[in-house]
């Protein structure tokens, strides 16, 4: 079972480094043209319509008025109901939504087990309404995560065989990413409902991993669960399943990104670092090996345009 | 049949098949128009004329692309794309767009969700290469390549290794990123947030900064000819100061007033700027807005500098090198004016170049404030600062919302405003504001004007929206009315002028075009009556 527990610890090491690359890798990137796209949800009393600052008279006089409740609105509900989803390709939805929401139940069954194991490890007591609660919510998310996991895969699956546009720019790992989430779905809740149907099993082994002792030793089939739920962590964010990491940038940095550029302002000074950079395109209109900065204040020579 | 594969069975991995032409647009899956075009049937596109451009794509010339004369010639091509393919990923060469642009391509999920929001793809009759993800894809496919060891050992299993560059995949794909008008409605469908319309212009930007493909009419004829000569329209000073006295002339026959137009006038608060194309297409325009800056008293100018009396930056649409030397052109110009503020005319892209795209390269004493000539416009109708009567525009009008105005740039509300204070029978089109449709012309597609490609234009790009107008005036669709589309931009007037004459639209149900200040100035209680002529040009 150590070796269980060593999987567990691994698979979390590889996702924390995975995202955290990402991340980086993406807020690295720290000035660019402004390309907003509207409607942008914290346009206070504009977004309804998908107004901006740019319909008021001399804006640049006026406050920037950010409405950040509007802002978490919006992402909440892309978040947790996938709007965008349902508003725009609704076929979809019906499987891609219980999907969703069964790995928001499946990270929320994950949360509990870690907190009562943190909770048990320290020796602390709930009493005995709390610990009811808490018992039954572990069994619910379990349960209906792992259910709509395997449910949503499956319909989605289903839908990339028989939806001939999406059939068409499918490649093999999209298929096999979701026979991996069904496999994965099926063998925990087929593990649990036969070995462990009140989940105090899994409870003792996540408590195990917090506190770091030797766990008890567990069926096979729950091993197997255990093992495709740590090889899902890791794996999730190593490709294009780490979109929740992607969907963070195009909005907030990219679709609702639009702070004006003020003399003086801190993206004046990157565009200016920016304009140092030097220019490799070797088009006959571009002077390469110039920086940014010269090579867009200075035209080439005549003949070296008429090419 | 030209085409090799059907419309609607290319795959992203066909773009190399060795075949004199890919597919081909077919009239007869194009979907229906509304009454009374519900029988019309569109003539097959003619072939291009100039035999040595490559159109093996799907037969139409936009870029114009010559084939190449020898192996080497081809080869030499290959090796640029890919060398261009890294710049594109590269900080230094790419610090302009790498985020928005490497998001987009590392995060599909080839869901689809796009699909359905391109007016090209659905009124091509769902032709695949139209597609928003097709040529994502083709991207995507071919920038695997550039992966290392074990992502492309994983090539089968992720099947993104299928495409490798050679001539037929370049060009074609060259080709393809003028089928697409940059209109970002895919992206405001994407859950993900990925840009397809961003994807295209990068694309382009590839081709044309690294391999000096670029369409004519953007580039030589465009933007060089711009920086040159001083407009993409070829007018040089002298010809804008006959234009300007023209103008003077025409208001005066067609208002009695005599207004001078003020050209780099010392201590102007306002610096105006125009897409030049008005001065020679719709020279009304530049005189309904010089007409309404005088009755309003505001102290305005317009620049006789070389770039500064034309806004239009094609650069946006193919090039940041091209973008960015017009816009710091612009920027330049206003500040050796010292002009409060510059306003934008109804031209839709340069709003966008100057006041978001460009926002970020006004730089310090440069970054002179920049404002909308709609919002500008609303002020002075719907506070009272001029006399309107709204009666005297007593006829249907509609809108067309410019993309790089209402999605890309969130100005929607000023331009209805002023509508309701002036025309009393103002309609909307279906959808609107910053959902609406491309008028079919955007990215540059407005003036590429050679060859076959205005057939394809205006059978497929500008469906749409001649569907939707169509529909906004199903009540009087009838020649004895007369009916208005107004669509301040330059560009789309541009091509919503091509669909009315290519449909017949004037004749038939007497639908005609204009801009927004040009109604303004038709309601106008201190102008004399009937500044609108009713006449397609
Ligand atoms: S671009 Fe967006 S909507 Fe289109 S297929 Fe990719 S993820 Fe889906
Ligand atoms: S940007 Fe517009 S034209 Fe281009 S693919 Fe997207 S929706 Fe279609």
């Amino acid at each position: 079972m150590v070796a269980v527990q060593v999987i567990c610890y691994a698979a979390v090491v590889v996702f924390v480094v995975a995202v955290l690359v990402r991340v980086i890798r993406y807020a690295a990137i720290s000035v660019g043209m402004r390309w907003e796209l509207y409607p942008v949800p914290h346009e206070k009393g504009r977004a309804a319509w998908g107004g901006s600052i740019f319909e008021e008279l001399e804006w640049w006089t006026k406050p920037r008025r950010v409405d950040m409740i509007g802002e978490i609105r919006e992402m909440l509900s892309e978040i947790a109901v996938l709007k965008g989803v349902w508003h725009h390709n609704r076929k979809l939805w019906w499987f891609s939504f219980p999907f969703h929401f069964g790995l928001y139940l499946c990270i929320g069954w994950v949360v509990l087990l870690v907190l009562l194991g943190i909770f048990g490890a320290a020796g602390v007591n709930l009493g005995d309404d709390l610990a009811t609660v808490a018992t039954w919510l572990v069994a619910i998310t379990g349960y209906a995560g792992f259910a709509l996991v395997g449910l949503g895969a499956l319909g989605l699956l289903l839908r990339r065989l028989f939806d001939p546009g999406m059939r068409r720019y499918s490649a093999p790992v999209d298929y096999f990413n979701l026979l991996l989430f069904i496999a994965a779905a099926t063998v925990a809740l087929a593990a649990q409902l036969l070995y462990d149907p009140g989940f105090s099993l899994m409870a003792g082994f996540v408590t195990s991993l917090v506190s770091f002792s030797t766990p008890a030793d567990l069926h096979p089939l729950m091993v197997a669960e255990v093992v495709a739920g740590a090889v899902m962590v890791a794996y999730i964010p190593l490709g294009r399943m780490s979109h929740f990491v992607a969907k963070y940038f195009l909005y907030h940095k990219v679709r609702w990104e639009d702070e004006p550029n003020r003399p003086g302002s801190e993206i004046e000074k990157r565009v200016k670092q920016a304009l140092g950079y030097r220019v490799d395109w070797a088009a006959p209109h571009i002077q390469q090996g110039k920086t940014w900065g010269e090579v867009t204040t200075e035209l080439p020579a005549k003949q070296e345009v008429a090419k | 049949m030209k085409g090799a594969k059907k419309a609607n069975e290319v795959k992203p991995s066909d773009l190399g098949l060795d075949v004199e032409q890919l597919t081909e647009l077919e009239p007869e899956r194009l979907p229906p128009l509304p009454h009374p075009y519900q029988d019309w049937k569109d003539e097959p596109i003619p072939e291009k004329k100039k035999k040595e451009l490559d159109t093996s794509l799907d037969g139409i010339a936009g870029l114009r692309i010559p084939r190449p004369e020898s192996e080497a010639e081809r080869r030499r091509a290959v090796e640029s794309f890919v060398r261009g393919l890294d710049k594109l990923f590269s900080r230094e060469d790419n610090w302009t767009f790498l985020r928005p642009f490497l998001l987009s391509i590392e995060n599909c999920v080839r869901c689809n969700t796009c699909a359905d929001a391109c007016p090209i793809f659905v009124e091509s009759g769902r032709a695949e290469i139209y597609r928003p993800l097709f040529r994502a894809e083709v991207l995507r496919r071919l920038a695997m390549r550039r992966r290392s060891g074990l992502a492309r050992a994983f090539g089968a299993l992720t099947g993104t290794n299928s495409l490798e560059p050679d001539w037929q995949v370049i060009a074609r794909l060259a080709e393809l990123a003028y089928r697409c008008t940059l209109c970002r409605r895919c992206a405001q469908n994407c859950p993900m947030g990925v840009d397809n319309g961003l994807i295209t212009r990068e694309i382009r930007k590839l081709f044309s900064q690294e391999l000096g493909w670029s369409p004519v009419e953007l580039h030589a004829d465009g933007t060089i000819k711009q920086l040159t000569v001083g407009s993409s329209t070829g007018i040089n000073k002298k010809a804008l100061e006959d234009i300007l006295e023209f103008a003077e002339e025409d208001i005066e026959d067609r208002t009695g007033m005599k207004i001078k137009i003020p050209v780099d006038k010392e201590g102007a608060d306002v610096l105006v700027m125009h897409n030049a194309g008005e001065f020679l297409s719709w020279p009304e325009n530049l005189e309904a807005f010089a007409i309404l800056f005088e009755v309003a008293g505001i102290s305005w100018t317009l620049s006789g500098d070389l770039v500064g009396y034309d806004s239009v930056n094609y650069g946006l649409f193919y090039d940041d090198v091209q973008y960015a030397r017009v816009t710091l052109k612009h920027a330049e110009i206003a500040r050796k004016l010292g002009v409060k503020k510059v306003v934008m005319g109804e031209c839709g892209h340069a709003h966008k170049a100057f006041m978001a795209v460009g926002d970020r390269m006004w730089l310090e004493r440069a970054n002179i404030p920049r404002e909308s000539a709609l919002t500008l416009m609303e002020d002075l109708v719907c506070n009272g600062k001029v006399k309107i009567d709204p009666g005297r525009n007593d006829f249907p009008v509609t809108l067309h919302d410019p993309c790089n105005i209402t999605r890309s740039m969130g100005i929607v509300m000023p331009q209805r405003r002023v509508l309701q204070k002036i025309a009393p029978r103002f309609r909307e089109m279906e959808p609107h504001g910053v959902r609406n449709f491309c008028c079919g012309g955007g990215s540059g597609f407005a003036i590429m004007q050679s060859e076959n490609f205005p057939d394809w234009r205006m059978r497929v790009s500008g469906r749409k929206k001649f569907a939707q107008i169509l529909d906004a005036f199903q009540d009087c669709i009838g020649p004895e009315t007369n009916k208005y589309v107004c669509a301040p931009c330059s560009n789309c007037k541009g091509q919503i002028r091509d669909l009315l004459n290519y449909y017949g639209a004037w004749e038939r149900c007497r639908i005609l075009y204009g801009g927004l200040v040009e109604l303004v100035v038709n309601a106008m209680a201190d102008v004399k009556e009937g500044f609108l002529e009713w006449e397609l040009h």
